[in-house]
């Protein structure tokens, strides 16, 4: 048995952004099959161009059209491409000084293998079919070996439905582990079981357990089996729907504290009209059938009440 | 060793909106940034550091972003930090600019803190699935609101106190031309009648979700004496405990009273009700005024909603509580903190405009975050401080 | 300026930490380590600060669970950069500079393993024309290696001579991760992996943890017999732009080294986790000839994110701590091919 649990997490968003005016136009242009450079107050063409000047620190308001043509000016091979680069097969990611421009742009350069790359070596835009104002219009540069130099030429009217915004999804995977007290809290779940472990040094019961007690600093270690009923010292009513949102509102968030426990943990009250869950309800674990069990606190589909009467306030009043 | 004199000399905000489409994250905090420049008479040349401030790097999906946006913010070929302390971090951030002067390291330091929410939903940045674990709560608001109805238990307070709190910053937020909600209608029964999110937190009790940034310039003596109202830092504190712990107090956590209690003994305040002019708290939902109150040690514990139903937390009130609108008027997160202290400085320059407390001379900003177990506070004057 | 000293340090690194992101499990045997090492306990820390990434966990406010490595009851002086450690350790000596404190616990974690290191630092980039492309970590320090290559400024054999020495330095170092066993030659005729890099040229993916303590005066004194007492400390940032820089160089590095001062150094740490950045870092620091670079190892033996630069200033305070050398010089880095630079430069006095 690993000494740990783990788990697959994907954490993913469409980022919404908006360019702002320099941005903006660059990325206009690339939707339109043009590249469009900043001229800053040296007098350097740079793509794409940089939103304030690097010395006058004003908003760059001068710019340029320059070709889709250009030459390499350092390249790396990349063997093993990751997800939501340009190219899915080996490639090589290059600086491309673009005729009329000053200072190279970083892109993909679509080749077969490093022999065909080298710096200086001539090389022109592949425009991507489908193209929405966004980096990626470019799909990648390819080689053009005789391809006859270009330069800067007066940026003429974009036109007048400008790139505003742009939409960039970032999703990455990530492998969870939970730290070995979770881990040890997690598998008891799983054989119906909620185990707490207790501070050596304070002496109060963690549920679940922790590597550090927060009082401390001293990893919780004497195991405790938990009660399965418990009090709800306070709780919402979650009444708004959000992303991400797995359970149909309006339900019932509560801490429970379970007897036997010092730290109440956060779960759900169900079996009960929401406007008449109460402090001090006693609550007592109502768990899923077995065979849908497993490494998770959802084992416990969620808290029900016991019909005792309520916790007197003063038994839970020092755990809000 | 005592640490030398420091004074905010330039504050700078944006229009706070749900929405700033027509910038960049650069130009927003440019606009921030190029106002407290103006506000403070110096250039980007003349700034020897800039501390960047803001909450996590998911609400953007950008990796430490201050790298990319160096140049833009003129950081270039300077010293450069990024702090990141949860809710508190507009505060905090302010506060280490402010050590870079006391430290005597350097004279002219600018700060900015922001955050573009638009760009993807603080909900789902805040609520990534933990394997193996449920979510439960449902963002912020679902977080507070135990902890709320906790108070409202133990202090036996009336339920229409939040909605005071709320229909008394939205109308601060209308003498605020950079607040993001404006809406002269908002009334005790307006917030009342809103819809129940988070029982017992009602919709219009609930901060907004905005894109904004603020900034100022702290300078040193010396450089201070150019300015024709400088705002002088009295103290600052910093204090953190645990998320979860053990019978923590999440209503009145320990934390925010000994940095209370470590922040008026700094700035030589003993009775803070009497001797704050104007105080700019960070009530993100409506009832964390009067839980902060009492945490600050304005009020006695149980009293604090006492105050604010009487009106004492209102612009002409004993103790005028976020005259700029607030957080409930504003909440560019990252930069929600550095709105409270920037806030405070402007009411003691004498320069908060419409929402300006007459004659005010001490303030405090104020700043809390993650679950209430990170506080960020300072107090400035309009006096350079004797201590 | 107080006199403050580097009188505390610990670390781990590894492969892969199987652990909990939050390291807090990492975090506590090292604090552990640091009070025995200076006989105090947590309540004789006067400040604390810490350095972490989000984006390395996985997830939002990735650093709030560590404070309960600390035990914080009562509530700690306490605050937090998203950067390397190395600048946790700097705001930390700031605060020690205003006079609010005495002493600091600075604390960098990171379990890189998680997820796609390469690909995940690909989100430092600007996020509208950058980013979308992907260009991971290792693509843009090969286009920096080749940059000098093609300037004539050093070459492969240069490169695998860095590294030669690195990993023969690493097997003195029991925290290495990768060392040893190899001649220039034997490197060089290893393939290409991101050509003009080879693995080797390449710090390894590595997860760990470190904590350091800093003391002024006679505080330091009082725990450490020969503290190492920082001389110098200081920071710049270049902009990010891979097209506007000159990418052989590294202005920000140059700066803070002379800001801080590098007379009379005998020994440096120097935070370059790709071959040919340690030649950069070395012309940019004005270093001389007979100065021991990375008697670690350096990062090409491991460099935990968000803690490889604490390491380096922490191995450089050792060589002063043992005797070893009287002025020494820890250096981090942050961003894309040595964007950010911090320098920090330390003595024994007799």
């Amino acid at each position: 048995m690993s000494r740990t649990l783990s788990a697959p997490v994907t954490v993913a968003f469409d980022y919404t952004r908006s360019t702002g005016p320099v941005l903006g136009r660059f990325l206009t242009g690339l939707r339109d099959q043009r590249v469009v450079g900043g001229r800053t107050s040296e007098g350097r063409v740079v793509v794409p161009p940089p939103e304030f000047d690097p010395v006058t620190h004003q908003q760059l308001d001068d710019f340029v059209e320059v070709a889709d043509t250009g030459t390499v000016t350092s390249w790396t091979w990349v063997p093993e491409p990751v997800a939501g680069q340009p190219l899915d097969r080996p490639f090589a990611f290059a600086l491309v000084t673009l005729d009329g421009a000053d200072a190279p742009i970083v892109h993909a350069l679509d080749v077969a293998s490093p022999d065909q790359v080298r710096t200086g070596m001539r090389v022109r835009v592949r425009w991507a079919a489908e193209r929405v104002g966004a980096i990626t219009d470019i799909a990648c540069f390819e080689p053009a070996e005789d391809a006859p130099t270009g330069s800067a030429t007066e940026l003429g009217d974009l036109g007048d439905n400008p790139v505003t915004g742009v939409i960039t999804p970032v999703e990455l995977d990530y492998q969870y582990a939970a730290s070995p007290e979770e881990s040890a809290f997690y598998r008891a779940i799983a054989e119906g079981r909620i185990i707490g472990q207790r501070c050596p040094a304070c002496g109060k019961v963690y549920v679940p357990p922790r590597s550090a007690c927060p009082a401390d600093g001293t990893p919780t270690t004497d195991e405790v089996e938990l009660s399965q009923t418990g009090t709800v010292t306070t709780f919402c009513i979650v009444n708004v729907p959000f992303l991400g949102q797995r359970i149909t509102p309006p339900y019932v968030s509560a801490y429970v504290l379970l007897d036997g426990a010092d730290i109440a943990f956060l779960h759900l009250i169900l079996d009960i009209p929401a406007e008449e869950v109460r402090m001090g309800m006693r609550v007592k674990a109502v768990w899923k059938p077995r065979e849908e069990w497993g490494t998770t606190i959802e084992n416990i589909s969620h808290f029900s009440p016991t019909g005792d009467p309520d916790a007197d306030y003063d038994t839970y009043k020092h755990h809000l | 060793m005592a640490k030398q004199p420091a004074a905010i000399v330039g504050v700078g905000q944006t229009h706070h909106r749900a929405k700033r489409e027509d910038v960049s994250m650069a130009g927003l905090c440019r606009e921030a940034i190029d106002r407290a420049l103006e506000d403070a008479n110096l250039s980007l040349e003349d700034i020897d550091a800039i501390v960047v401030g803001k909450a996590p790097d998911l609400f953007e999906g950008v990796m430490m972003p201050e790298l990319f946006l160096a140049e833009s913010l003129g950081a270039a070929g300077k010293p450069l930090l990024r702090v990141h302390t949860a809710g508190s971090v507009g505060g905090s951030t302010a506060i280490v600019a402010s050590s870079l002067v006391q430290a005597g390291v350097h004279k002219r330091v600018l700060t900015v803190a922001y955050e573009k929410q638009s760009e993807s939903n603080a909900m789902w940045a805040l609520s990534v699935p933990v394997p193996f674990n449920m979510p439960v709560h449902a963002g912020a608001g679902g977080y507070f609101a135990p902890h709320v109805r906790s108070y409202i238990r133990r202090s036996g307070a009336p339920t229409h106190v939040g909605a005071i709190v709320a229909a008394k910053d939205r109308q601060n937020a209308l003498r605020n031309p950079y607040a993001h909600l404006r809406n002269p209608d908002t009334t005790v029964e307006s917030v009342l009648a809103s819809q129940v999110l988070w029982d017992p937190i009602r919709y219009d009790e609930t901060c907004p979700s905005s894109d904004g940034a603020c900034a100022m310039v702290i300078v040193d003596e010396d450089t201070a004496a150019a300015s024709p109202n400088p705002a002088w830092i009295h103290g600052t504190v910093m204090r953190s405990e645990a998320t979860t712990a053990a019978e923590r107090d999440q209503v009145n956590p320990q934390a925010g009273r000994d940095a209370a209690a470590y922040l008026w003994k700094q700035a030589g305040i003993t009775d803070p009700l009497k001797e704050i002019d104007a105080a700019e708290i960070y009530v993100p939902f409506s009832w964390f005024e009067p839980m902060w109150l009492e945490n600050l040690g304005f009020t006695a514990e149980g009293e604090g909603w006492k105050l604010t139903e009487s009106g004492g937390t209102a612009m002409d009130g004993a103790l005028p509580v976020n005259c700029s609108g607030g957080v409930l008027s504003s909440n560019p997160i990252g930069a929600s903190g550095m709105l409270r202290f920037g806030e405070a400085a402007l009411q003691v320059r004498g320069a908060a405009g419409e929402h300006q407390v007459d004659g005010a001379r001490r303030a405090l900003g104020h700043a809390y975050g993650g679950g209430s177990q990170f506080f960020a506070m300072w107090v400035v004057g309009a006096d350079r401080p004797t201590n | 300026m107080r006199d403050v000293a580097v009188v505390g340090f610990a670390q781990r690194q590894m492969e892969e930490f199987d652990g909990s992101p939050t390291c807090v499990e990492l975090l506590v045997p090292l604090f552990a380590e640091c009070y025995e090492q200076t006989g105090w306990t947590r309540r004789d820390i006067g400040f604390w600060c810490s350095g972490s990434s989000d984006y390395l966990a996985g997830r939002s406010f990735s650093f709030v669970q560590a404070v309960d490595a600390i035990g914080v009851i009562p509530p700690v002086n306490e605050s937090h950069v998203e950067m390397d450690a190395a600048w946790a350790l700097y705001e930390a000596w700031l605060k020690i500079q205003t006079g609010e404190v005495d002493t600091a616990l600075v604390y960098g974690f990171g379990k890189s393993s998680a997820g796609v290191l390469r690909r995940t630092l690909a989100l430092q980039l600007d996020p509208y024309t950058m980013t979308p492309l992907w260009p991971d970590t290792v693509s843009l320090a090969g286009l920096q290696a080749r940059a000098g290559i093609d300037a004539g400024l050093w070459d492969e054999r240069a490169m695998a001579e860095v590294a030669h020495r690195s990993l023969t330095d690493a097997e003195k170092n029991e925290y290495a991760i990768r060392k040893g066993g190899s001649s220039v030659e034997e490197l060089l005729a290893r393939p290409m992996y991101a050509d003009p890099l080879r693995k080797h040229d390449c710090a390894p993916v590595t997860d760990g943890a470190a904590a350091m303590v800093l003391a002024a005066g006679d505080k330091a004194r009082e725990v450490c017999d020969r503290p190492a007492w920082i001389t110098g400390f200081s920071h710049y940032v270049d902009p990010i732009s891979m097209g506007t820089r000159d990418l052989t160089r590294s202005p920000s590095a140059a700066r803070a080294a002379q800001a801080a001062g590098v007379d009379g150094v005998e020994v440096a740490e120097l935070h370059a986790p790709f071959s040919h950045q340690e030649l950069v870092l070395r012309r940019e620091l004005g270093l001389a000839d007979d100065v021991a670079v990375n008697p670690s190892g350096g990062a090409l033996a491991g460099n935990p994110m968000f803690t490889g630069g604490l390491i380096r200033l922490g191995e450089a305070a050792r060589k002063v701590w043992e005797g070893e050398a009287t002025k020494v010089l820890g250096h981090a880095t942050s961003g894309p091919a040595l964007q950010q630079n911090i320098v920090c430069t330390m003595e024994g006095r007799n």
